[in-house]
């Protein structure tokens, strides 16, 4: 294993030198909060961040991308043919991005690499991606990362973890893709593997430690689905839900989209948006007949598909890493802490 | 206004125990710090789950359509100008409701107060006039007062309009001469500037439509933007599309609009909603004399003829 130690006064210069290569997203903060965003110019990532309040999904899977088009002008050969747009997937780095957004990206990837079906614009921005994670060593309230399969120094998804020692970053070069975009900055002192490996160990025991949420999942899996579908404590849950899309779009690892075509006078685009699971046209048939038309069918939809339709197709744990940003921006403060707790407590009363 | 609390518990426990109403509809306590979430009790022994203070920021009249049975309702100022409104608009009537209501001394600046720290909030409490925030770095004693909402610092309805009780004393109403200075400072634009005001209010709206659903006179069966046969509004990120969401749905809220500020108390990326609807608000204070939701007996002025109508516009 690689570890390099960077000094935070080289920080800057080496981030600068990898733009020669890598075009780059990180946290940078705007009168919102901080935000994932393309880092123009010299702006520089924001490692002093918390968390950001839209994951890093949208860096592989923006929230609209234009994935085809076409001309509707007939005199052209090939008007109304749509092609694969023209996007950019030359290499691109994620500067600072959270182990648990890492992970979220893993599970997104179940979804959108799959034996049968390989979505080639998900695919191709994952392959151009390398991921620079930064290592939580003081985990926020709303964390519960650790019991959700992710943690503040999880490696799962990421090419380099980077711990924040203060006056320096110690990096550990986890792949191939790592030790390319670490050359790229031209960062090169090496730090001894062993006392690395020792250092990190510490750090993350204690930021561990130091999460105080926790969920519990380990029933979930023996449940049945209809047991669950029809326990009778959705109304309850769903009551003060107002069926936005925040939990949706803040989470990293929900990954409905909704495909459009737009035309604007002869050049047609067919474009991909994110899509909620909490609006009623996410599943209106074109009959207009609607199978999930009441809130309450939406909402627990939403917390079956990630804590137990998901669990049980893929075996990889629930979909959801712990990041809290759906707990601390739903608008009326529905928790899937609690959710969670009540589906996995749940015991049918005969 | 924390005083209230035991005496909504009470009226709440009579209302069921008399079997007056079938259920009550108010707020109970959030699962992190600074967070209610609205809730319906229908059992007696559920009464204590109710509490009211300076989080309650949403308005419970967004929950009270749709009802077959009489229910009570915790309503604070703007909450019973848009049971008016509801009223007004046919969404519910008047004797299937039992209005609870709240003298109000305004809501708590949530962004505002995080802003003050650079982790979370681990713990708030209030007490009077003073709010006790702490981060697991630092602890903070603010008065309430430096802390209100944008659209609480200007209320002058903070009482309840219509009610069949009080949960406490009535509070004293403020009056400005200009309750519109936010308007005015964007009127006060040049085209460029205010064009840019507007471009980064909404820069990094994320369509979740929380401000819409949020909004309790955003009710249509369909909203225009989730018209899809035929489909009126390009539903990506293109920002013609964001912001028509933005200004068509201010237009549809002109003269029914309480400032309650749900649309602002909603949104993730804490867009100033306001400054759309706030203009429209003020046109139909001076043109019409108008403020939504304050009398059951008079008609919204865009949904009625009358000769005194201003028709400066006419040349």
């Amino acid at each position: 294993m690689k570890f390099i130690t960077i000094d935070k006064k080289d920080w800057a210069r080496g981030i600068e030198k990898s733009r020669e290569t890598y075009k780059l997203f990180g946290p940078v903060k705007d009168k919102s909060g901080f935000l994932i965003k393309s880092l123009e110019n010299d702006t520089l990532p924001d490692m002093e961040y918390h968390d950001t309040i839209m994951s890093a999904k949208s860096v592989l899977f923006p929230q609209t991308e234009k994935i085809l088009e076409t001309t509707l002008d007939e005199s052209k050969e090939d008007h109304h043919i749509m092609k694969r747009a023209d996007t950019d997937y030359s290499p691109r780095a994620v500067v600072g991005i959270r182990p648990y957004d890492a992970k979220a990206i893993e599970l997104v990837k179940l979804n959108f690499d799959t034996d049968d079906y390989r979505d080639p614009y998900f695919c191709d921005a994952y392959e151009a991606t390398t991921f620079v994670g930064l290592a939580v060593n003081k985990p926020g309230p709303f964390d519960f990362s650790t019991s959700a399969g992710s943690g503040p120094f999880c490696e799962d998804g990421l090419d380099i973890l980077l711990a924040d020692l203060d006056d320096k970053f110690l990096a550990k070069v986890l792949t191939g893709k790592g030790d390319a975009y670490i050359s790229a900055c031209g960062f090169e002192t090496s730090a001894d593997e062993k006392e690395s490996l020792a250092l990190f160990d510490i750090l993350k025991k204690e930021a561990q430690n130091n999460i105080v949420s926790h969920i519990d999942t380990d029933k979930l899996k023996e449940k049945t689905i209809l047991e669950l579908h029809e326990a009778p404590f959705w109304e309850d849950v769903a009551f003060s839900c107002i069926n936005c899309g925040t939990c949706t779009y803040v989470c990293p690892t929900c990954w409905c989209f909704d495909i459009q075509d737009e035309t604007k006078r002869k050049s047609s685009t067919r474009i991909r948006n994110w899509d909620t699971c909490m609006s009623p046209l996410f599943t209106r048939h074109a009959t207009g007949h609607n199978p999930r038309a009441a809130k309450t069918q939406r909402v627990r939809q939403r917390f079956m598909h990630k804590l137990k339709y998901f669990y049980d197709k893929y075996d990889q744990g629930i979909m959801c890493v712990g990041c809290g940003r759906c707990v601390k921006n739903c608008p009326v403060n529905i928790d899937i802490r609690e959710v969670c707790n009540i589906l996995n407590s749940y015991e049918k009363q005969e | 206004m924390d005083t209230c609390i035991n005496k909504i518990r009470e009226l709440s426990l009579k209302l069921l125990e008399e079997n007056e109403v079938k259920k009550v509809i108010g707020f109970a306590e959030g699962t992190i710090p600074m967070a209610t979430s609205p809730v319906t009790i229908t059992r007696k022994q559920d009464v204590e789950k109710l509490v009211f203070n300076s989080t309650c920021g949403l308005n419970l009249a967004n929950y009270i359509r749709n009802q077959k049975d009489k229910i009570a309702v915790i309503a604070k100022g703007c909450d019973t100008r848009n049971i008016v409104t509801h009223i007004v608009e046919n969404q519910v009537q008047r004797e299937k409701l039992y209005i609870i209501g709240v003298p109000c001394n305004g809501m708590i600046d949530k962004s505002k107060i995080e802003s003050l720290f650079e982790d979370e909030i681990i713990e708030f409490s209030e007490d009077g006039g003073k709010l006790n925030v702490k981060s697991s770095l630092k602890e903070e004693k603010l008065n309430k007062s430096d802390y209100l909402r944008k659209n609480c610092r200007l209320c002058m309805h903070k009482n309840p309009v219509i009610y069949d009780v009080l949960a406490g004393d009535l509070v004293e109403e403020q009056n400005f001469d200009n309750p519109y200075p936010d308007v005015d400072e964007i009127e006060a634009m040049n085209s460029e500037t205010k064009w840019q005001h507007f471009e980064d209010l909404t820069k990094n709206c994320i369509r979740c439509y929380a401000c819409r659903n949020a909004c309790p006179i955003c009710y249509c069966p369909t909203c225009f933007v989730d018209e899809s046969g035929p489909q009126w509004v390009g539903k990506g990120q293109d920002k013609t599309d964001v912001n028509t969401f933005h200004f068509l749905r201010a237009f549809h809220c002109a003269g029914r609009c309480t400032d309650c500020g749900a649309c602002v108390e909603a949104c993730p990326m804490d867009i100033n909603v306001r400054d759309f609807t706030r203009k429209l608000n003020k046109d139909s204070f001076e043109m019409f004399g108008w403020e939504a939701g304050l009398d059951i007996a008079r008609r919204p002025p865009l949904d009625v003829y009358s000769p005194n109508d201003p028709d400066d516009f006419i040349k």
